[in-house]
């Protein structure tokens, strides 16, 4: 199409507009079909914040809240499994914990508020599948002599320490997430929320 | 055929001759005054969330009339845990059935269920809410007007007082309450105005962006129309 | 299709080119947007009336579109949840507040449905009043009528999934009309509800019809409209056939192709039908009562029937052709004949291309008598749509029952009449008003 005669050259310069400006509103149409596919309200009610009573929870054991549709693990580790955590830097992947896999409150040896009491979610990090329980250490875990205690994934064979770190050399890219989490007392913790709010 | 035609002609008049009206009172326009709204969910809460439920209303909803999730948390949040959760009660249905004979109705839309042809359903709620009269032949002691042997007792009698029916067939109040008739009326007016809120919360976003769409479509109906006329130089 | 008629596209030597070439190759991309488009070649002088078989269209799309979405969040479930409310009637709730813009995708499906239904009302009349039904086009009407009588058996089993009283109750009555049917009709009625009541199953196989099988239909039914029309052609405003009059082209001197000049023309009447639409979504989705009906905001309770209860608005001529027969015939009872008298009353549409007698098909160039008895057509039908949403009182179903009879008697003597009637010479060129 040439712009020569005068004819042509409104009747390209209307179409242009015509289809800009109704391509734009289309455009701007599709946008509430793409976000009603977006978690509802009620999703959200589903995935608010959590409570926790973990005065029951002995030391050595681990148990699991529901959060997000997702199992959150909180485990009360004894003094042997926090003097492990210091010994198995060079077997991990990420033993600093540098990338964004828990909250900054969290970014330290033990990858916890309290020394103690680990929250993770108990995901794999890899495809999704939820890591089973190996906290018996040595031969008698079945996975290394060497185990020092931690979590294994059924699926493919990930391994992960007791906070939560990936070690070297498995499927899985990360560390477990460390969700946000505040302590109400020493007894009730809130899972989904920290200090800042939600 | 004269006749068909004049049976024709008359039928409207014909057709129009219908039953009795309910004379039902305007309910004054709420749906822009936050203060009212929020009042409205306060009597809400406070008077009718204890036998009905408004299960589709999630109390973090009120964020549209004002209520943060902290002020509804301290506040309103009588009958859940979360600001998330809905408006939900503890009463059982079957003993609700049985001790009022009916369930007492869900009221997330009750406003929108009762408009009719007399009037929209907040004209019913407003009318509804300040016609109860003494009535010693029902159960609860109590009638009402625009819902006559209504399973409901006054629920907010301490605050209109006491009506009757008199002779005239116009209803006197007989024993004052703690509101004055006109505070009353305001006090129904808020409450009403809620119950329209909360029977579609995003009608008021609803008519804005109606405003934007109208706007969009009539540039794309300037811009059509243009290149409609420019294309159908050739033709004409 | 004559789709092979049109030579094969040959690549300029872009990229595009080649790409267009090589489909054209595989596919008859370039001969049908000729055979349907660009070179389909419509009579010039379309007016108003032609903008409703394109909106039909776009309504259609429209519906698909948020139906589609709509299933995502609906559920078809009778039984009650935890508040005690059925969990289809909850899911629609839960859609219009929860569902991030689930409310806007939901108005528009309901004010798509009752769109739909003026639409379509208004492209059959403009049928009526063209003789578009008439010889060479009576597939394309009878594809149209089928159309039709699936789009109501589409809104029907949509009026039900809301799940709440006029729902409940309305498909009560409808369903129940089957049992008029001699000998066979309580057991049909059941094994068409899958209960004994209106219940669960009932609910699950109407969302099965309206979201699977009569879509499907109505799909092919639409192309098989338009593809029957492209054959004939358009008819037009003055009732003459273009193709009598070629070009030495054997292009029609009255013809212009379908693209550009309607494509544009019609895009006019899609941006004035969404200014309209967009007034009844967003400013009275409820429309006074008639698109979204009042007592649908109460879930479904089969113990207690609405005080006063009615069909949907575009169902209540047909309502009130089968409130009418109010006496029993040959034995049988009433309600028989009403069902009768509502099926008749839409499948009548089908038979009027062979009804009709008279020389020309345009109301322009028809009698007096056509001009009268269409008038006093149109009038009933409104009476028996206004009667339809009323309560039954002995005044109204005399009225309804003369309206009936004027219903019938308009088609079933259009044989004689329509003969009859002094018409006007039809002009050789169409013609601009």
């Amino acid at each position: 199409m040439s712009c020569d005669e005068k004819v042509d050259c409104g009747r390209r310069r209307l179409l242009v507009a015509t289809a800009a400006a109704g391509g734009a509103a289309g455009v701007v149409a599709v946008v509430p079909f793409v976000a009603s596919m977006l978690p509802s309200e009620r999703a959200k009610s589903a995935g608010a914040p959590v409570e926790a009573d973990i005065s029951k929870l002995a030391p050595g054991e681990m148990m699991t809240v529901e959060w997000r549709g997702k199992p959150v693990w909180i485990i009360r580790r004894t003094k042997e499994m926090l003097d492990q955590l210091a010994k198995l830097d060079e077997k991990l992947a990420d033993p600093a914990s540098d990338k964004q896999m828990q909250p900054e409150y969290c970014r330290n040896g033990y990858r916890s508020i309290k020394p103690e009491i680990m929250v993770a979610v108990g995901i794999c990090t890899h495809l999704g599948c939820s890591p089973t329980e190996k906290f018996r250490t040595g031969a008698e875990s079945g996975i290394d002599p060497d185990w020092a205690g931690g979590f294994l994934c059924p699926c493919h064979g990930s391994t992960f320490d007791l906070a939560g770190r990936v070690y070297k050399s498995k499927p899985a890219p990360d560390n477990l997430e460390v969700p946000p989490h505040r302590y109400l007392s020493d007894a009730r913790i809130v899972i989904g929320e920290d200090t800042k709010g939600a | 055929m004269k006749k068909l035609l004049a049976s024709v002609v008359m039928a409207p008049v014909l057709a129009f001759a219908s039953g009795a009206e309910v004379h039902l009172d305007r309910a004054p326009d709420r749906s822009r005054d936050t203060a009212a709204l929020q009042n409205g969910a306060k009597v809400f809460v406070n008077y009718c969330l204890s036998c009905h439920s408004a299960s589709y209303m999630r109390y973090n909803r009120l964020k549209d009339i004002g209520l943060s999730d902290d002020q509804v948390r301290e506040n309103l949040l009588f009958t859940a845990d979360k600001v998330g959760e809905p408006m939900k009660i503890s009463m059982q249905r079957a003993e609700a059935k049985q001790w009022f004979g009916a369930a007492p109705p869900d009221l997330t839309v009750i406003a929108r269920a009762r408009a009719s042809e007399f009037g929209s359903g907040s004209d019913w709620l407003y009318t509804y809410l300040r016609t109860f009269y003494r009535d010693e032949t029902r159960p609860t002691g109590w009638n009402n007007v625009a819902f006559s042997n209504v399973g409901m007792p006054h629920v907010l009698w301490e605050l209109q007082g006491e009506q009757v029916m008199g002779d005239d067939h116009h209803l006197k109040l007989v024993k004052p309450g703690k509101l004055k008739p006109e505070e009353y009326d305001a006090l129904v007016a808020d409450l009403v105005g809620f119950l329209k809120y909360m029977g579609e919360p995003v009608g008021e976003f609803r008519k804005n962006l109606g405003i934007a769409v109208l706007i969009v479509l009539s540039l794309l109906f300037v811009l059509s129309y243009a290149l409609k006329r420019e294309f159908w130089k050739d033709i004409h | 299709m004559a789709a092979s008629n049109y030579e094969k596209f040959k690549s300029d030597g872009t990229m595009l080119g080649n790409l267009t070439e090589w489909v054209d190759a595989r596919f008859p991309l370039t001969s049908m947007w000729k055979a349907h488009l660009s070179e389909y070649y419509a009579p010039k002088n379309f007016n108003f009336w032609y903008f409703f078989g394109s909106l039909a269209l776009l309504v259609l799309v429209i519906q698909i579109v948020t139906g589609i979405f709509l299933v995502m969040h609906y559920k078809p479930d009778a039984s009650l949840n935890a508040s005690g409310v059925p969990v289809a009637f909850a899911s629609v709730e839960y859609i219009m507040r929860d569902v991030p813009w689930g409310w806007l995708i939901r108005y528009m499906h309901s004010t798509g449905a009752s769109a739909f239904f003026i639409v379509v009302y208004l492209h059959m009349f403009r049928g009526l009043i063209y003789g578009s039904f008439r010889k060479p086009r009576e597939l394309t009407w009878l594809f149209g009528v089928m159309i039709f009588l699936a789009l109501m058996a589409e809104a029907f089993a949509g009026y039900l999934l809301p799940w709440g009283q006029m729902s409940y109750w309305g498909a009560q009555v409808i369903l129940n009309l089957f049992s008029a049917i001699p000998f066979i009709g309580n057991d049909l009625a059941t094994w068409i509800r899958g209960d004994f009541v209106i219940g669960d199953s009932t609910l699950n196989r109407m969302f099965s019809f309206h979201v699977i099988a009569i879509p499907l239909v109505l799909v092919g039914l639409v192309a098989a409209h338009i593809l029957a029309l492209h054959e004939t052609g358009s008819n037009n405003p003055d009732g003459v056939e273009i193709k009598k009059r070629k070009d030495e082209r054997g292009i029609p001197l009255d013809g212009i192709p379908f693209h550009p000049y309607y494509t544009v023309k019609d895009l006019v009447g899609v941006v004035v039908f969404l200014m309209v639409f967009s007034v009844i979504l967003f400013f009275m989705p409820e429309g006074g009562g008639y698109f979204l009906e009042y007592n649908n905001f109460i879930p479904a309770d089969p113990m207690v029937t609405p005080q006063h209860i009615a069909p949907v608005w575009y169902f209540t001529p047909y309502y009130s052709l089968l409130r009418a027969v109010t006496f029993p015939l040959f034995g049988i009872d009433a309600k028989f004949w009403g069902v009768v008298a509502m099926g008749a009353g839409v499948v009548i549409f089908a038979f009027l291309p062979w009804l009709d007698r008279s020389p020309v098909k345009s109301i322009r160039y028809r009698g007096p008598i056509f001009k009268v008895f269409l008038a006093i057509w149109v009038i009933c039908f409104f009476i028996l749509g206004y009667l339809g949403v009323q309560a039954p009182t002995p005044g109204r179903t005399l009225v309804s029952q003369i309206c009936t009879v004027i219903y019938f008697a308009f088609f079933l003597t259009m044989p004689v009449w329509s003969k009859l009637d002094k018409c006007q010479p039809e002009p050789d060129r169409v013609t601009f008003r």
